[in-house]
Protein backbone atom coordinates (compact mmCIF):
# COMPACT_ATOMS: atom_id res chain seq x y z
CA UNK A 1 0.00 0.00 0.00
CA UNK A 2 2.83 2.38 0.81
CA UNK A 3 4.51 1.81 -2.54
CA UNK A 4 4.38 4.75 -4.85
CA UNK A 5 1.68 4.11 -7.42
CA UNK A 6 2.20 6.48 -10.34
CA UNK A 7 -1.26 5.92 -11.75
CA UNK A 8 -3.41 3.11 -10.44
CA UNK A 9 -4.56 0.86 -13.24
CA UNK A 10 -8.27 1.11 -13.82
CA UNK A 11 -10.35 -2.02 -13.44
CA UNK A 12 -12.93 -3.09 -16.00
CA UNK A 13 -16.24 -4.84 -15.54
CA UNK A 14 -17.03 -7.90 -17.63
CA UNK A 15 -19.16 -5.64 -19.85
CA UNK A 16 -16.27 -3.38 -20.90
CA UNK A 17 -16.11 -4.70 -24.49
CA UNK A 18 -19.87 -4.35 -24.84
CA UNK A 19 -19.74 -0.74 -23.65
CA UNK A 20 -17.07 0.11 -26.19
CA UNK A 21 -18.92 -1.71 -28.97
CA UNK A 22 -22.10 0.21 -28.11
CA UNK A 23 -20.24 3.52 -28.39
CA UNK A 24 -19.93 4.15 -24.66
CA UNK A 25 -17.61 6.98 -23.72
CA UNK A 26 -15.44 5.42 -21.05
CA UNK A 27 -14.29 7.49 -18.10
CA UNK A 28 -12.52 6.69 -14.84
CA UNK A 29 -14.98 6.24 -11.99
CA UNK A 30 -14.17 4.86 -8.54
CA UNK A 31 -11.23 2.93 -9.93
CA UNK A 32 -13.15 1.50 -12.89
CA UNK A 33 -13.45 2.46 -16.52
CA UNK A 34 -17.18 3.04 -16.86
CA UNK A 35 -19.41 4.47 -19.60
CA UNK A 36 -20.54 8.02 -18.84
CA UNK A 37 -22.86 7.98 -21.86
CA UNK A 38 -23.58 6.17 -25.13
CA UNK A 39 -25.92 8.24 -27.31
CA UNK A 40 -26.29 11.17 -24.94
CA UNK A 41 -27.31 11.88 -21.36
CA UNK A 42 -30.66 13.45 -22.19
CA UNK A 43 -31.58 10.66 -24.62
CA UNK A 44 -30.75 8.01 -22.08
CA UNK A 45 -32.48 9.88 -19.27
CA UNK A 46 -35.67 10.15 -21.33
CA UNK A 47 -35.50 6.48 -22.32
CA UNK A 48 -35.56 5.51 -18.64
CA UNK A 49 -38.52 7.81 -17.92
CA UNK A 50 -40.58 6.67 -20.91
CA UNK A 51 -39.33 3.15 -21.78
CA UNK A 52 -36.42 1.58 -19.92
CA UNK A 53 -32.67 1.79 -19.57
CA UNK A 54 -29.98 -0.75 -18.85
CA UNK A 55 -27.11 0.19 -16.53
CA UNK A 56 -23.91 -1.64 -15.72
CA UNK A 57 -23.29 -1.14 -12.02
CA UNK A 58 -20.95 -4.07 -11.58
CA UNK A 59 -18.43 -1.74 -9.99
CA UNK A 60 -20.51 -1.71 -6.79
CA UNK A 61 -19.19 -3.77 -3.89
CA UNK A 62 -20.89 -6.94 -2.64
CA UNK A 63 -20.13 -8.29 0.81
CA UNK A 64 -21.61 -11.42 2.34
CA UNK A 65 -21.86 -12.08 6.06
CA UNK A 66 -22.83 -15.60 7.10
CA UNK A 67 -23.28 -17.51 10.32
CA UNK A 68 -25.43 -17.57 13.40
CA UNK A 69 -24.56 -13.98 14.34
CA UNK A 70 -24.53 -12.48 10.85
CA UNK A 71 -27.80 -10.61 11.32
CA UNK A 72 -26.76 -9.15 14.67
CA UNK A 73 -23.39 -8.00 13.38
CA UNK A 74 -24.86 -6.26 10.32
CA UNK A 75 -27.65 -4.78 12.41
CA UNK A 76 -25.04 -3.23 14.70
CA UNK A 77 -23.14 -1.69 11.79
CA UNK A 78 -26.07 0.07 10.10
CA UNK A 79 -28.68 2.61 11.16
CA UNK A 80 -31.67 0.58 9.94
CA UNK A 81 -33.44 -2.34 11.52
CA UNK A 82 -32.06 -5.46 9.83
CA UNK A 83 -33.70 -7.73 12.40
CA UNK A 84 -37.12 -6.52 11.35
CA UNK A 85 -36.59 -7.63 7.75
CA UNK A 86 -38.29 -10.70 6.31
CA UNK A 87 -36.15 -13.23 4.48
CA UNK A 88 -35.98 -11.98 0.90
CA UNK A 89 -36.40 -8.34 1.89
CA UNK A 90 -33.92 -5.54 1.22
CA UNK A 91 -33.30 -2.30 3.08
CA UNK A 92 -31.81 1.04 2.11
CA UNK A 93 -29.67 2.09 5.03
CA UNK A 94 -26.33 3.61 5.94
CA UNK A 95 -23.30 2.81 8.03
CA UNK A 96 -22.06 5.58 10.30
CA UNK A 97 -18.93 6.08 12.32
CA UNK A 98 -18.90 6.79 16.08
CA UNK A 99 -19.39 10.48 15.37
CA UNK A 100 -22.66 9.74 13.59
CA UNK A 101 -21.43 10.81 10.16
CA UNK A 102 -21.88 8.63 7.11
CA UNK A 103 -19.33 6.00 6.06
CA UNK A 104 -21.52 4.86 3.19
CA UNK A 105 -25.10 4.35 2.14
CA UNK A 106 -25.92 0.71 1.54
CA UNK A 107 -28.55 -1.79 0.57
CA UNK A 108 -28.76 -4.74 2.92
CA UNK A 109 -30.35 -7.94 1.55
CA UNK A 110 -31.53 -10.44 4.11
CA UNK A 111 -31.35 -13.87 2.53
CA UNK A 112 -31.89 -15.35 5.98
CA UNK A 113 -30.94 -14.55 9.55
CA UNK A 114 -27.69 -16.41 8.90
CA UNK A 115 -26.93 -14.93 5.50
CA UNK A 116 -26.88 -11.24 4.67
CA UNK A 117 -25.66 -9.49 1.52
CA UNK A 118 -24.50 -5.90 1.66
CA UNK A 119 -24.04 -3.71 -1.42
CA UNK A 120 -21.83 -0.68 -1.01
CA UNK A 121 -20.62 2.11 -3.29
CA UNK A 122 -17.59 1.27 -5.42
CA UNK A 123 -15.71 4.29 -4.11
CA UNK A 124 -16.18 3.11 -0.53
CA UNK A 125 -15.41 -0.54 -1.07
CA UNK A 126 -12.03 -0.54 0.70
CA UNK A 127 -13.40 1.37 3.65
CA UNK A 128 -16.58 -0.67 4.02
CA UNK A 129 -14.97 -4.07 3.53
CA UNK A 130 -12.52 -3.16 6.27
CA UNK A 131 -15.35 -2.21 8.65
CA UNK A 132 -17.42 -5.32 7.94
CA UNK A 133 -14.44 -7.65 7.97
CA UNK A 134 -13.25 -6.39 11.31
CA UNK A 135 -16.77 -6.51 12.80
CA UNK A 136 -17.14 -10.09 11.58
CA UNK A 137 -14.06 -11.29 13.45
CA UNK A 138 -14.96 -13.98 16.00
CA UNK A 139 -18.66 -13.50 15.25
CA UNK A 140 -19.46 -14.52 11.69
CA UNK A 141 -17.96 -15.28 8.28
CA UNK A 142 -17.11 -12.40 5.99
CA UNK A 143 -16.58 -12.58 2.23
CA UNK A 144 -16.05 -9.91 -0.41
CA UNK A 145 -17.79 -11.09 -3.60
CA UNK A 146 -17.32 -7.83 -5.51
CA UNK A 147 -14.91 -9.18 -8.10
CA UNK A 148 -17.07 -12.12 -9.09
CA UNK A 149 -20.49 -10.47 -8.90
CA UNK A 150 -21.90 -8.40 -11.75
CA UNK A 151 -24.83 -6.05 -11.25
CA UNK A 152 -27.11 -4.80 -14.00
CA UNK A 153 -30.00 -2.41 -13.42
CA UNK A 154 -33.03 -2.46 -15.70
CA UNK A 155 -35.11 0.60 -14.92
CA UNK A 156 -38.16 2.26 -16.38
CA UNK A 157 -41.88 1.81 -17.02
CA UNK A 158 -41.21 -0.90 -19.59
CA UNK A 159 -38.70 -2.87 -17.53
CA UNK A 160 -41.20 -5.63 -16.81
CA UNK A 161 -42.32 -5.77 -20.44
CA UNK A 162 -38.73 -6.62 -21.29
CA UNK A 163 -38.57 -9.24 -18.54
CA UNK A 164 -41.85 -10.71 -19.77
CA UNK A 165 -39.93 -11.72 -22.89
CA UNK A 166 -37.03 -13.23 -20.95
CA UNK A 167 -38.64 -16.47 -19.84
CA UNK A 168 -41.47 -17.56 -17.57
CA UNK A 169 -39.56 -17.07 -14.33
CA UNK A 170 -38.40 -13.59 -15.35
CA UNK A 171 -41.92 -12.66 -16.46
CA UNK A 172 -43.14 -13.37 -12.96
CA UNK A 173 -40.77 -10.76 -11.45
CA UNK A 174 -43.55 -8.21 -11.94
CA UNK A 175 -45.10 -9.75 -8.81
CA UNK A 176 -42.00 -9.18 -6.71
CA UNK A 177 -42.73 -6.56 -4.07
CA UNK A 178 -40.74 -3.35 -3.81
CA UNK A 179 -37.47 -3.84 -1.90
CA UNK A 180 -37.74 -7.61 -2.14
CA UNK A 181 -35.47 -9.99 -4.03
CA UNK A 182 -35.30 -13.58 -5.18
CA UNK A 183 -33.30 -16.01 -7.28
CA UNK A 184 -34.53 -16.09 -10.85
CA UNK A 185 -33.55 -17.26 -14.31
CA UNK A 186 -33.55 -14.42 -16.81
CA UNK A 187 -32.89 -15.27 -20.45
CA UNK A 188 -31.33 -18.54 -19.33
CA UNK A 189 -28.93 -16.80 -16.96
CA UNK A 190 -29.02 -17.64 -13.25
CA UNK A 191 -29.51 -14.39 -11.35
CA UNK A 192 -30.81 -12.78 -8.22
CA UNK A 193 -33.16 -9.88 -8.91
CA UNK A 194 -34.20 -7.15 -6.51
CA UNK A 195 -37.00 -4.65 -7.03
CA UNK A 196 -34.79 -1.69 -6.26
CA UNK A 197 -33.12 1.07 -8.22
CA UNK A 198 -31.52 4.48 -8.34
CA UNK A 199 -33.57 6.24 -11.00
CA UNK A 200 -36.94 7.03 -9.35
CA UNK A 201 -38.52 4.55 -11.79
CA UNK A 202 -39.81 1.05 -11.25
CA UNK A 203 -37.46 -1.75 -12.20
CA UNK A 204 -35.00 -4.32 -11.00
CA UNK A 205 -31.35 -4.62 -10.14
CA UNK A 206 -29.97 -7.99 -11.21
CA UNK A 207 -26.98 -9.80 -9.72
CA UNK A 208 -25.30 -12.51 -11.74
CA UNK A 209 -21.91 -14.16 -12.09
CA UNK A 210 -19.22 -11.85 -13.50
CA UNK A 211 -18.80 -14.00 -16.63
CA UNK A 212 -22.56 -14.24 -17.30
CA UNK A 213 -23.14 -10.49 -17.42
CA UNK A 214 -22.47 -10.02 -21.17
CA UNK A 215 -25.04 -12.69 -22.11
CA UNK A 216 -27.64 -11.16 -19.81
CA UNK A 217 -26.88 -7.59 -20.88
CA UNK A 218 -27.01 -8.28 -24.61
CA UNK A 219 -30.17 -10.35 -24.40
CA UNK A 220 -32.01 -7.72 -22.37
CA UNK A 221 -30.96 -5.03 -24.85
CA UNK A 222 -32.09 -7.17 -27.77
CA UNK A 223 -35.40 -8.08 -26.12
CA UNK A 224 -36.08 -4.43 -25.34
CA UNK A 225 -34.91 -2.91 -28.59
CA UNK A 226 -38.34 -2.31 -30.13
CA UNK A 227 -39.62 -1.03 -26.77
CA UNK A 228 -37.07 1.77 -26.79
CA UNK A 229 -34.68 0.33 -24.22
CA UNK A 230 -31.26 1.99 -24.29
CA UNK A 231 -27.97 1.27 -22.58
CA UNK A 232 -27.41 4.10 -20.12
CA UNK A 233 -24.27 5.55 -18.60
CA UNK A 234 -23.27 7.21 -15.36
CA UNK A 235 -24.35 10.62 -16.69
CA UNK A 236 -28.01 9.68 -16.98
CA UNK A 237 -27.81 7.71 -13.75
CA UNK A 238 -26.82 10.94 -12.03
CA UNK A 239 -29.56 13.15 -13.53
CA UNK A 240 -32.18 10.46 -12.89
CA UNK A 241 -31.25 10.00 -9.26
CA UNK A 242 -31.02 13.76 -8.72
CA UNK A 243 -34.58 14.30 -10.01
CA UNK A 244 -35.68 11.60 -7.55
CA UNK A 245 -33.64 13.22 -4.76
CA UNK A 246 -31.63 10.10 -4.16
CA UNK A 247 -28.39 10.87 -2.36
CA UNK A 248 -25.04 10.41 -4.03
CA UNK A 249 -22.21 9.45 -1.70
CA UNK A 250 -19.24 11.78 -2.11
CA UNK A 251 -21.56 14.58 -3.22
CA UNK A 252 -24.55 14.93 -0.90
CA UNK A 253 -23.38 12.69 1.91
CA UNK A 254 -19.95 11.78 3.26
CA UNK A 255 -17.99 11.56 6.50
CA UNK A 256 -18.66 15.24 7.22
CA UNK A 257 -22.44 14.88 7.08
CA UNK A 258 -24.86 13.01 9.33
CA UNK A 259 -27.97 11.23 8.05
CA UNK A 260 -30.34 13.48 10.01
CA UNK A 261 -29.24 16.69 8.31
CA UNK A 262 -29.02 14.85 4.97
CA UNK A 263 -32.76 14.18 5.07
CA UNK A 264 -32.13 10.51 5.79
CA UNK A 265 -33.69 10.52 9.25
CA UNK A 266 -36.18 7.97 7.96
CA UNK A 267 -33.44 5.36 7.66
CA UNK A 268 -32.11 5.98 11.17
CA UNK A 269 -33.82 3.86 13.82
CA UNK A 270 -32.87 5.55 17.06
CA UNK A 271 -35.14 3.14 18.93
CA UNK A 272 -32.87 0.23 18.00
CA UNK A 273 -30.97 -1.11 21.06
CA UNK A 274 -27.57 -0.06 19.72
CA UNK A 275 -25.64 0.62 16.56
CA UNK A 276 -22.44 2.41 15.59
CA UNK A 277 -23.09 6.14 15.79
CA UNK A 278 -26.32 5.91 17.76
CA UNK A 279 -25.07 7.85 20.77
CA UNK A 280 -23.80 10.69 18.59
CA UNK A 281 -26.99 10.79 16.53
CA UNK A 282 -29.17 10.90 19.64
CA UNK A 283 -27.13 13.87 20.85
CA UNK A 284 -27.27 15.58 17.45
CA UNK A 285 -31.04 15.17 17.38
CA UNK A 286 -31.45 16.48 20.94
CA UNK A 287 -29.33 19.53 20.17
CA UNK A 288 -31.21 20.30 16.97
CA UNK A 289 -29.90 20.48 13.43
CA UNK A 290 -27.87 23.49 12.32
CA UNK A 291 -28.24 22.81 8.61
CA UNK A 292 -30.21 20.62 6.25
CA UNK A 293 -29.87 19.23 2.78
CA UNK A 294 -32.59 20.81 0.66
CA UNK A 295 -33.65 20.67 -2.94
CA UNK A 296 -33.62 23.88 -4.93
CA UNK A 297 -34.38 25.22 -8.33
CA UNK A 298 -32.14 27.76 -10.01
CA UNK A 299 -34.55 30.47 -11.13
CA UNK A 300 -31.88 32.74 -12.62
CA UNK A 301 -29.80 31.91 -15.65
CA UNK A 302 -27.31 29.37 -14.41
CA UNK A 303 -26.66 25.77 -13.55
CA UNK A 304 -25.70 24.83 -10.00
CA UNK A 305 -22.80 22.41 -9.72
CA UNK A 306 -21.27 20.32 -6.96
CA UNK A 307 -19.05 22.53 -4.82
CA UNK A 308 -20.62 25.90 -5.66
CA UNK A 309 -21.20 28.21 -2.69
CA UNK A 310 -24.68 29.19 -1.62
CA UNK A 311 -25.25 32.74 -0.36
CA UNK A 312 -28.10 34.55 1.33
CA UNK A 313 -29.66 37.51 -0.46
CA UNK A 314 -27.16 39.81 1.27
CA UNK A 315 -24.37 37.86 -0.42
CA UNK A 316 -23.03 36.13 2.70
CA UNK A 317 -21.85 32.56 2.19
CA UNK A 318 -24.24 30.30 4.06
CA UNK A 319 -24.04 26.88 2.46
CA UNK A 320 -22.83 24.55 -0.23
CA UNK A 321 -24.31 22.99 -3.35
CA UNK A 322 -23.67 19.25 -3.24
CA UNK A 323 -25.31 18.22 -6.53
CA UNK A 324 -26.66 20.18 -9.44
CA UNK A 325 -27.52 19.84 -13.09
CA UNK A 326 -30.31 20.42 -15.54
CA UNK A 327 -33.18 18.04 -14.81
CA UNK A 328 -34.13 16.69 -18.23
CA UNK A 329 -37.62 15.54 -17.15
CA UNK A 330 -38.52 18.40 -14.83
CA UNK A 331 -37.15 20.86 -17.38
CA UNK A 332 -35.45 23.03 -14.78
CA UNK A 333 -31.98 23.51 -13.41
CA UNK A 334 -32.09 21.78 -10.06
CA UNK A 335 -29.77 21.03 -7.20
CA UNK A 336 -29.25 19.81 -3.67
CA UNK A 337 -27.35 21.72 -1.04
CA UNK A 338 -26.86 22.34 2.62
CA UNK A 339 -28.46 25.50 4.01
CA UNK A 340 -28.84 26.80 7.58
CA UNK A 341 -32.02 25.41 9.17
CA UNK A 342 -33.65 28.84 9.14
CA UNK A 343 -33.35 29.02 5.35
CA UNK A 344 -34.73 25.58 4.57
CA UNK A 345 -38.39 26.42 4.22
CA UNK A 346 -39.86 25.87 0.75
CA UNK A 347 -39.98 29.17 -1.10
CA UNK A 348 -36.87 30.65 0.56
CA UNK A 349 -34.82 32.58 -1.96
CA UNK A 350 -31.04 32.59 -2.01
CA UNK A 351 -28.12 32.84 -4.42
CA UNK A 352 -26.05 30.13 -5.96
CA UNK A 353 -22.57 31.45 -6.68
CA UNK A 354 -22.00 30.19 -10.22
CA UNK A 355 -18.33 30.95 -10.73
CA UNK A 356 -18.51 34.43 -9.27
CA UNK A 357 -22.03 35.29 -10.42
CA UNK A 358 -24.83 35.31 -7.84
CA UNK A 359 -27.68 33.48 -9.55
CA UNK A 360 -31.09 33.40 -7.88
CA UNK A 361 -32.39 30.09 -6.58
CA UNK A 362 -35.30 28.96 -4.44
CA UNK A 363 -35.86 26.08 -2.03
CA UNK A 364 -38.43 23.65 -3.44
CA UNK A 365 -40.16 20.49 -2.35
CA UNK A 366 -38.45 17.22 -3.19
CA UNK A 367 -38.40 14.84 -4.92
CA UNK A 368 -38.24 17.01 -8.03
CA UNK A 369 -39.74 14.11 -9.96
CA UNK A 370 -42.11 11.41 -8.79
CA UNK A 371 -43.35 8.70 -11.10
CA UNK A 372 -47.06 8.17 -11.49
CA UNK A 373 -48.13 5.17 -9.44
CA UNK A 374 -48.86 2.12 -11.56
CA UNK A 375 -52.42 0.88 -11.37
CA UNK B 1 -11.00 8.12 -26.88
CA UNK B 2 -10.43 6.50 -30.20
CA UNK B 3 -13.41 7.62 -32.24
CA UNK B 4 -11.99 10.89 -33.58
CA UNK B 5 -9.30 9.50 -35.80
CA UNK B 6 -10.61 10.54 -39.19
CA UNK B 7 -12.68 13.65 -38.59
CA UNK B 8 -12.76 16.32 -41.26
CA UNK B 9 -13.83 19.91 -40.73
CA UNK B 10 -15.16 22.64 -43.08
CA UNK B 11 -12.23 23.96 -45.08
CA UNK B 12 -13.53 27.52 -45.39
CA UNK B 13 -13.09 28.06 -41.65
CA UNK B 14 -10.14 28.67 -39.34
CA UNK B 15 -9.76 26.93 -35.98
CA UNK B 16 -8.24 27.31 -32.51
CA UNK B 17 -6.70 24.73 -30.23
CA UNK B 18 -9.59 25.45 -27.84
CA UNK B 19 -11.91 23.83 -30.38
CA UNK B 20 -13.49 26.99 -31.73
CA UNK B 21 -13.99 27.88 -35.37
CA UNK B 22 -13.64 31.33 -36.91
CA UNK B 23 -14.80 32.78 -40.20
CA UNK B 24 -13.42 36.09 -41.39
CA UNK B 25 -15.53 38.31 -43.63
CA UNK B 26 -13.78 41.62 -44.30
CA UNK B 27 -13.01 43.14 -40.91
CA UNK B 28 -15.37 40.89 -38.98
CA UNK B 29 -14.79 37.47 -37.50
CA UNK B 30 -17.63 35.08 -36.58
CA UNK B 31 -16.77 32.52 -33.90
CA UNK B 32 -18.41 29.30 -32.72
CA UNK B 33 -17.41 25.93 -31.31
CA UNK B 34 -16.50 22.92 -33.41
CA UNK B 35 -18.33 19.63 -33.83
CA UNK B 36 -15.54 17.98 -31.86
CA UNK B 37 -16.19 20.32 -28.92
CA UNK B 38 -19.92 19.64 -29.14
CA UNK B 39 -19.33 15.91 -29.17
CA UNK B 40 -17.16 16.19 -26.08
CA UNK B 41 -19.66 18.36 -24.21
CA UNK B 42 -22.82 16.43 -25.05
CA UNK B 43 -26.26 18.00 -24.69
CA UNK B 44 -25.79 21.76 -24.50
CA UNK B 45 -28.12 23.37 -21.98
CA UNK B 46 -26.78 26.87 -21.42
CA UNK B 47 -24.73 29.47 -23.26
CA UNK B 48 -23.95 32.65 -21.36
CA UNK B 49 -21.88 35.66 -22.36
CA UNK B 50 -19.75 37.75 -20.02
CA UNK B 51 -19.41 40.58 -22.56
CA UNK B 52 -21.79 42.90 -24.37
CA UNK B 53 -21.78 44.49 -27.80
CA UNK B 54 -19.14 47.22 -27.97
CA UNK B 55 -16.83 45.67 -25.36
CA UNK B 56 -13.16 45.28 -26.17
CA UNK B 57 -11.97 41.69 -25.99
CA UNK B 58 -8.50 40.23 -25.96
CA UNK B 59 -7.23 37.04 -27.55
CA UNK B 60 -7.21 34.18 -25.05
CA UNK B 61 -9.63 35.85 -22.62
CA UNK B 62 -12.99 34.28 -21.89
CA UNK B 63 -16.10 35.91 -23.31
CA UNK B 64 -18.59 33.43 -21.87
CA UNK B 65 -19.32 29.88 -20.85
CA UNK B 66 -21.07 26.95 -22.41
CA UNK B 67 -22.63 24.25 -20.27
CA UNK B 68 -23.88 20.77 -20.98
CA UNK B 69 -25.81 18.51 -18.65
CA UNK B 70 -22.60 17.19 -17.19
CA UNK B 71 -20.01 19.90 -17.54
CA UNK B 72 -19.01 23.47 -18.22
CA UNK B 73 -16.47 25.01 -20.56
CA UNK B 74 -15.13 28.52 -21.15
CA UNK B 75 -15.45 30.34 -24.45
CA UNK B 76 -12.27 32.11 -25.50
CA UNK B 77 -11.79 35.06 -27.82
CA UNK B 78 -9.45 33.87 -30.57
CA UNK B 79 -8.28 37.40 -31.45
CA UNK B 80 -8.21 41.01 -30.24
CA UNK B 81 -11.16 43.17 -31.22
CA UNK B 82 -14.49 44.64 -30.32
CA UNK B 83 -17.73 42.69 -29.81
CA UNK B 84 -19.93 43.40 -32.84
CA UNK B 85 -22.74 40.92 -32.06
CA UNK B 86 -23.72 38.07 -29.75
CA UNK B 87 -26.07 35.29 -30.80
CA UNK B 88 -29.20 35.97 -28.73
CA UNK B 89 -30.95 32.88 -30.13
CA UNK B 90 -28.73 30.68 -27.98
CA UNK B 91 -30.32 32.21 -24.90
CA UNK B 92 -33.62 30.45 -25.45
CA UNK B 93 -32.35 27.66 -27.71
CA UNK B 94 -28.98 26.39 -26.48
CA UNK B 95 -29.74 23.09 -28.23
CA UNK B 96 -28.99 24.88 -31.52
CA UNK B 97 -25.34 24.22 -30.67
CA UNK B 98 -25.96 20.48 -30.91
CA UNK B 99 -28.00 20.88 -34.09
CA UNK B 100 -25.89 23.31 -36.12
CA UNK B 101 -22.63 24.31 -34.46
CA UNK B 102 -21.00 25.58 -37.67
CA UNK B 103 -24.05 27.62 -38.70
CA UNK B 104 -27.01 28.87 -36.69
CA UNK B 105 -25.16 28.39 -33.41
CA UNK B 106 -22.41 30.93 -34.01
CA UNK B 107 -21.59 32.62 -30.72
CA UNK B 108 -19.92 35.96 -31.27
CA UNK B 109 -18.96 38.38 -34.05
CA UNK B 110 -15.81 40.37 -33.46
CA UNK B 111 -14.70 43.55 -35.27
CA UNK B 112 -11.03 42.80 -35.77
CA UNK B 113 -8.29 45.13 -34.56
CA UNK B 114 -6.12 43.54 -37.22
CA UNK B 115 -7.89 42.17 -40.29
CA UNK B 116 -5.03 39.68 -40.77
CA UNK B 117 -5.45 38.24 -37.25
CA UNK B 118 -7.28 35.20 -38.58
CA UNK B 119 -4.27 34.09 -40.60
CA UNK B 120 -2.51 32.90 -37.47
CA UNK B 121 -5.26 30.40 -36.66
CA UNK B 122 -5.22 26.74 -37.71
CA UNK B 123 -6.58 25.61 -41.07
CA UNK B 124 -8.87 22.58 -41.28
CA UNK B 125 -6.17 19.88 -41.78
CA UNK B 126 -4.03 21.35 -38.99
CA UNK B 127 -7.04 21.39 -36.67
CA UNK B 128 -7.95 17.81 -37.63
CA UNK B 129 -4.40 16.82 -36.70
CA UNK B 130 -4.75 18.67 -33.37
CA UNK B 131 -8.00 16.81 -32.65
CA UNK B 132 -6.40 13.51 -33.54
CA UNK B 133 -3.51 14.22 -31.18
CA UNK B 134 -5.97 15.18 -28.43
CA UNK B 135 -7.96 11.99 -28.97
Amino acid sequence: MSESTPEAKLARTSLYEDHVRLGGRMVPFAGYEMPVQYTGIVDEHKAVRTAAGLFDVSHMGEIEMTGEWAESVVDYLVTGNVKALQDGQALYTCACNKEGTILDDLIVYKISKERILIVCNAGNRDKITKVFKSAAENHCEYKDHSDETALIALQGPKAFDVLARAGKDAADLVNLASFHFRDVVIANVKCTAARTGYTAEDGVEIFCAWKDAPALWNQLLELGKDLGVLPCGLGARDTLRLEGRLSLYGNDIDETTNPLEAGLGWIVKLDKPDFVGKEALVAIKAKGLTRKLVGFEVTGKGIARHGYKLRDLQGTEVGLCTSGSPGPTVGKNIGLGYLPTAMCEVGTKFFCDCRGKNIEAVVVKTPFYKRAKAS
Amino acid sequence: MSDNSDKSFPTDLKYTKDHEWAKVTGSEMTVGITSFAVEQLGDITLVSFDVKVGDEIKAGKTFGTIESVKTLSDLFAPVNGKVAALNADLDSKPELVNEDCFGKAWMIKITLDDTKAGDALLDAPAYAAHVKAAG
